[in-house]
């Protein structure tokens, strides 16, 4: 292909089971917040989409985050925007979209945490059935 | 199927744990860059290795191996050693890949 054709995409059609695996805390690294920023990319392309979150991932949700005192942006709010596009997508009709947001079961009692401790209502799901879902996706982004 | 790659250390991260914790049955995992350390004998990774060969694929990328200095040292039994062409083919053999970073 010449360097200077435009490359084009076709995505009217294509939908795929997109799986975002969160595996780490947030504020330490950058990749808690590039997962979050794909996931609502996907929303804009009406893609089906798994957010888990295990590991130290599990901690992303966690209610009650201050960064005031760190300069940088408390991004948590933002999964309450989510879980709306969560249920929008699924209460929907014309949206032909399936979301789910699941945290790990070993994941969160290892960490002392709670399903009432984390900002978002989530599916607890353990590692056994997780595993089954993760195996069944087309796509899956991790970090 | 899945292909699950994992490029840390056993020893200072846990990806390969909550990967082998994660990956279903009949699955494929390929150890890349310092990922390659767990594919060591004798080390509590290599173990755990050991333990999933009958449900599960392991490979290892050769120059990861070579560029540490450990093609002298034993890996676990059933670990097939894969060049660059070698992982080239897994990706395109599996359906999807998951990167454990």
């Amino acid at each position: 292909m010449a360097e200077d054709q435009p490359v084009e995409f076709d995505t009217q059609g294509v939908k795929k089971r997109f799986m975002f695996v969160n595996r780490r805390a947030p504020y330490g690294s950058i990749y808690a917040l590039e997962i979050l920023e794909m996931v609502l990319i996907s929303a804009a392309f009406e893609q089906h989409a798994a957010i888990v979150f295990i590991d130290d991932g599990v901690f992303q949700l966690k209610k009650g985050q201050d960064t005031s005192a760190l300069g940088m942006k408390n991004f948590s709010p933002t999964y309450r925007v989510v879980e709306m596009e969560k249920d929008d997508a699924n209460e929907d009709d014309d949206i032909d979209m399936v979301w789910r947001i699941i945290v790990e079961k070993e994941s969160l009692e290892a960490r002392g945490l709670e399903a009432d401790d984390l900002l978002v209502g989530v599916e607890v799901m353990a590692a056994e059935e997780l595993s089954a879902l993760m195996a069944a996706q087309d796509v899956v982004l991790s970090g | 199927m899945m292909l699950h790659t994992v490029n840390k250390s056993p020893f200072e991260r846990n990806a390969l744990e909550s990967c082998l914790r994660l990956a279903a049955s009949g699955a494929s995992v390929l150890l890349i860059e310092d990922g390659v350390i767990a594919a060591l004998a004798g080390t509590a990774a290599g173990e755990t290795i050991a333990e999933r060969r009958g449900d599960l694929k392991f490979y290892v990328l050769g120059p990861d191996i070579a560029a540490r200095g450990l093609e002298d040292k034993p890996l676990v039994d059933g670990i097939e050693i894969v060049d660059y062409d070698g992982f080239v083919d897994l990706v395109t053999e599996h359906d999807a890949v998951h990167a454990w970073l």
